[in-house]
């Protein structure tokens, strides 16, 4: 294992805030590793932890087989970070940024090239520029290779792509894929529920615990419900309807469709032809599909909710 | 209308109407733009050419007459973390020139509706986000404009939050104002009445998802986005 959670718990504000609770989870060698959730989730706080910035309360989670808080300056050398937050030298040049980050590491842009090759070409065009003036792609690109300019054996990358358009999200995961094949491990953390099913593994997040751990596949597989997608033209006036109806469980709008379940699922062909002959909407199409993560995600969210607010009806 | 910087086509020659009670989504890679346009209707920044109206105001002459008629919140910038929730409300209406009495009535109002009763003299940075983001919204409608721009405003926030906050989007759109937002989840996009996608400075696509949907044969906004946004020069700037 290269990365393995006992337990952790973290609490700021003199116990006042929770912001991780009781976390297990471990990640194999060139496995990529997803933590997903919203904000708050406490997906920076673990990651902080695992790069030696942050002690826990209690528990205790080892990196390379090397303890977090005893053996914090080896772990420093083997683990390549990249911080939610962009952290490299916004006066420095793309090309000084490498370099710089290369000789802390005791090493040389050249001797490792190989590895960044494929990220750096994409960005040398402006290697000459400095790094604050780069776009929010770009900068992302220059972390990355400063991430892994010493070969580390573990990335953890903190929601790389959060406000990161459609196309460099996509290409930014091809990258990783090829890390992969490098047998480097990746934990990443991602807002985006869309970008769990480029991950080997998961674990769902939500207000420091996890709710979750699987493969995406897996976790869809276990959806407890048959789900059904609702279209129609006047889609949130349906919406208001099916949340009303007593049958319904949950309707949520995804995209174009509703996603609904019922409270059961014996006889819930007839219910679907019942619910279409009162609608009375002439382009009304319910079909069943296939859950998503997101969908998953809403669903154990609904079910450990203690406060009422996140009712869905 | 179009802005430049030296050289810089930031925004180059685009023309769009947006209806009143319209939900329009404005999409575009980083860098396409929409910052540097939504400042200009925001009465913020003036065009180099071209002519605009936002809530029937010039944006070259009536900078000041936009702001008082228009909202805006975005992921950033949210409420004032120090001040309590009712505070917050008599702050934002205050500026707005709303009435001690009204913002009291209105204020005690909002804070039921948002089940946020008990919370109400407790400081905004105690909350969790999403109540904050719902919040945040409700204050930037407070003031009744015309028009509210909303930029990334569900960032971060988990999905059922999300749901809930399109849930008072569409409601502020059925009760006449107008929704300008953007976002980078493409399923929201399916949410809107109609979406624009810029790409380098213009607007290349603009029409209903459906029909956005039918003209790029792609089965969501994510590939109609995608296949856009890919022909982008200027993101690899």
């Amino acid at each position: 294992m290269m990365v393995e959670v006992n337990n952790i718990n973290k609490t700021y504000n003199e116990g006042e805030i929770t912001a991780v609770n009781n976390v297990s989870f471990a990640v194999d060698k060139g496995e990529i590793f997803g933590l997903i959730g919203p904000d708050g989730a406490g997906k920076t706080s673990i990651f902080r932890i695992l790069t030696t910035l942050l002690l826990p309360d209690s528990g205790s989670a080892r990196v390379d087989d090397l303890d977090v808080v005893k053996d914090y300056q080896e772990i420093r050398r083997r683990v390549g970070y990249m911080p939610g937050k962009f952290s490299l030298y916004q006066d420095l040049t793309v090309e000084e940024n490498l370099r710089f980050f290369a000789t802390v590491f005791n090493t040389t842009l050249e001797e490792n090239y190989h590895l960044i090759e494929d990220i750096y070409q994409q960005i040398a065009p402006f290697k000459t520029r400095r790094a604050g003036k780069l776009s929010g792609g770009m900068k992302q690109k220059l972390a990355l290779c400063c991430a892994l300019i010493h070969r580390p054996q573990v990335l953890f990358l903190d929601e790389p792509t959060t406000g990161v358009d459609v196309v460099s999200r996509k290409e930014f995961w091809e990258m990783l894929r090829k890390l992969k094949q490098q047998n480097i491990s990746i934990l990443v953390s991602t807002p985006y529920m869309d970008e769990a099913d480029l991950c080997d593994r998961i674990a769902l997040m939500q207000n420091g615990s996890i709710m979750s751990i699987d493969t995406p596949a897996n976790i869809v597989e276990s959806f407890p419900k048959n789900l059904y997608a609702a279209k129609a033209g006047d889609i949130y006036t349906l919406l208001k309807q099916l949340q009303g109806d007593e049958v319904v469980e949950s309707c949520f709008a995804f995209g174009e469709a509703l996603h609904l379940t019922f409270k059961s699922d014996q006889d819930a062909d007839n219910t679907v032809k019942r619910i279409v002959a009162e609608q009375q909407l002439d382009d009304l199409e319910i079909s069943r599909i296939t859950p998503t993560i997101e969908d998953s995600f809403i669903r154990l969210m609904r079910e450990n909710a203690t406060e009422t607010e996140t009712d869905g009806k | 209308m179009s802005k430049h910087f030296g050289d810089f086509k930031a925004v180059d020659r685009i023309t769009f109407d947006v209806n009143e009670g319209e939900i329009f989504g404005f999409l575009g890679a980083n860098g396409a733009g929409k910052t540097t346009a939504m400042r200009i209707l925001c009465g913020l920044s003036f065009p180099t050419s071209g002519q605009a109206k936002v809530a029937g105001y010039d944006v070259y002459r009536q900078q000041e007459k936009i702001k008082k008629h228009i909202g805006y919140m975005s992921q950033k910038f949210s409420l004032y973390d120090n001040l309590t929730i009712l505070e917050n409300i008599e702050f934002y209406g205050g500026i707005y020139g709303i009435s001690r009495g009204e913002i009291r009535q209105r204020g005690d109002a909002l804070v039921k509706t948002l089940g946020l009763d008990k919370e109400a003299k407790k400081l905004v940075g105690s909350l969790p986000l999403g109540w904050k983001q719902k919040l945040a919204f409700s204050v930037a409608i407070f003031h009744r404009p015309r028009i509210v721009f909303l930029d990334e405003p569900t960032g971060g926030v988990d999905p059922i939050t999300r749901r809930q906050f399109w849930d008072m989007i569409y409601q502020a759109a059925n009760e006449g104002i107008t929704v300008f937002v953007t976002t980078h989840y493409m399923d929201e996009a399916e949410y809107c009445n109609r979406v624009t996608v810029m790409v380098d400075g213009r607007v290349e696509a603009l029409d209903t998802p459906a029909r956005l949907k039918r003209q790029f044969q792609s089965d969501s906004m994510d590939g109609v986005f995608y296949q856009l946004a890919r022909k982008a020069k200027r993101t690899s700037d």
